[in-house]
């Protein structure tokens, strides 16, 4: 799927957007046009030749567990929801993104698993009240 | 510069590490520093100490910030100048960097360096929010990752890839708490067996209860000189022949390794460059045990073993207390406690003591070269700094 560029290049890429492209339920990234270094998050200077010209690109949502951990002792809003699962999925391009791993068996996480992405899009009461993604089995 | 004195050491104080439950952060801190002057009889305070470098985390935990200028206040050096470094739990080994740079720069000739953190008023989960803060806050912190949670990823990713077991973690548990136990200053100062450690309760699979450091409150400080000066303050000075400091991504996910600390490898090489030194000429080192996988990871990153065999060198005994290269002989931030704007100068502190010959019961023969690895956060910075008996 990578090469969906957004039409409008006018777009900021900002975190803020970012999560308004999760919203609508896309994970997206910018391409620097320059370099073709891919930026999750995304950032507006390209970090590794620090050209401003980037396009926005839609990312595959599968990737591969590349590890994991359940965490039991957990801040005070997610308290709620311990145990939970959370890991790092490495997705096309070998880009990495972190996340809550939901839908799954404790016992079944392993490094290495295919998981997908999945998008929550209810507003969070908390600050700074951004969607989630979270991974769960494909 | 190759293995000259950067800066001396000619004294040092700790406070008491543990749940200081009648006082702030600021009395801990004159604590530490009525301990380091009174080392020091011919260091006249008011007069010869010319700034303050401070390292303190959060504001959060006593909701006090700016707090540079009250503790020149506390420890009676007022009008002495003072700065706060921060960079999560490195920020006194950025203090002590600060204090360096800030002498060799020749503006100073002798300034105190210095950390603390008041952490016990608060309960486990703020504790764990307000640690967390020094995570990523829009990828890692909003979809509930924690510290241990962080190192817990680490863990796994090194037993995947090294074979690493849950049971050499713990023996780095063991070892610190041995030598917390021969530690008066030390939070918890008491043996555990490897079967307390393992049987201890998940805090973020696979690291549990006491693979984890305290939460701890607790100050630390130290005198430095320009190295020509030291002789007039003491006759056993320790000189800082090796500063290192790495950087790299806030987050975790974006680094190229999760089973390596580049931040530490990049301030290692420094350093030792700096100090014209090997590992193998190290004889002793402080590292940062936030976690029991961090100190694994650090015995690699730091060259005492190969990547990969952190594991090994710990089951051979090697940084035992009685091994060739005994580590965290203090205790660690595991058994003497971490808090964690006090704990890099609270490194310097225990080998400030090992080479000066005054470590008593945990006293390792014959050390000349101490080192201090310093790590902030998951290690987006970190610090490492060698030091040698003068």
């Amino acid at each position: 799927m990578e090469g969906t560029i957004h039409e409008s290049e006018t777009l900021p890429f900002t975190i803020e957007q970012f999560f308004k492209f999760i919203k609508e339920k896309k994970l997206m990234t910018a391409r620097c046009i320059h370099c073709g270094t891919l930026h999750l998050p995304p950032r507006p200077v390209c970090s590794n030749c620090y050209s401003k010209e980037l396009s926005w690109t839609q990312l595959e949502t599968k990737g591969k567990l590349v590890t994991y951990t359940v965490i039991h002792i957990a801040p005070e809003q997610f308290q709620k929801n311990a145990p939970y699962a959370y890991g790092i999925l490495e997705l096309e391009n070998r880009l990495r993104i972190p996340g809550m791993i939901k839908n799954i068996e404790h016992e079944k996480l392993k490094v290495g698993i295919e998981l997908e992405v999945d998008f929550d899009i209810e507003p969070s009461l908390n600050w700074p009240q951004w969607p989630r993604y979270f991974f769960r089995p494909p | 510069m190759k293995g000259k004195p950067l800066a001396a050491v000619v004294s040092a104080g700790l406070s008491k590490f543990g749940k200081m439950e009648d006082f702030c952060g600021r009395e801990l801190f004159a604590q530490a520093a009525s301990e380091a002057f009174e080392r020091c009889p011919n260091l006249n305070p008011k007069k010869d100490v010319k700034a303050l470098f401070i390292g303190m985390m959060s504001e959060s935990f006593e909701h006090q910030g700016h707090s540079a200028p009250m503790l020149s206040d506390w420890t009676g050096l007022l009008p002495t100048p003072a700065i706060r470094t921060e960079i999560a739990c490195a920020s006194s080994a950025a203090a002590l960097r600060t204090g360096i740079f800030s002498i060799l720069s020749g503006i100073y000739d002798i300034v105190l360096v210095g950390g603390f953190e008041k952490m016990t008023k608060r309960s486990t989960a703020e504790t764990t929010e307000i640690l967390g803060m020094a995570a990523d806050y829009p990828f890692e912190q909003w979809n509930g990752i924690t510290f241990p949670g962080l190192f817990a990823l680490m863990a796994t990713a090194h037993m995947h890839k090294y074979g690493t077991t849950e049971q050499q973690l713990g023996l780095i548990a063991v070892k610190n708490h041995y030598n917390g136990s021969l530690n008066p200053k030390a939070h918890i100062q008491k043996e555990v067996s490897l079967e307390t450690v393992m049987a201890s309760r998940m805090v973020a699979k696979p690291l549990k209860l006491y693979d984890c450091s305290l939460i701890s409150d607790g100050a630390s400080c130290a005198v430095l000189t320009k190295p020509e000066l030291a002789k007039q303050y003491t006759d056993c000075p320790v000189y800082i022949i090796g500063s290192g400091h790495g950087s790299d991504t806030l987050g975790l996910y974006q680094r190229e390794s999760l089973t390596s600390i580049k931040a530490t490898r990049n301030a290692a090489k420094e350093a030792y460059n700096m100090a014209n030194l090997k590992p193998t000429d190290i004889d002793m080192a402080e590292v940062h045990d936030c976690f029991t996988i961090a100190e694994l990871i650090a015995y690699e990153d730091l060259g005492f073993c190969p990547p990969g065999e952190g594991g090994k060198f710990i089951e051979k005994g090697t940084p035992t207390l009685e091994g060739d290269l005994p580590v965290n002989t203090s205790g660690g931030l595991k058994s003497k406690g971490h808090p964690v704007g006090a704990t890099g100068i609270a490194q310097l502190y225990e080998i400030y003591l090992q080479l000066t010959r005054q470590a008593e019961k945990r006293q390792v023969e014959g050390c000349n070269i101490g080192l201090a690895q310093n790590l902030g956060g998951s290690g987006a910075s970190c610090l490492v700094h060698i030091f040698r008996r003068g």
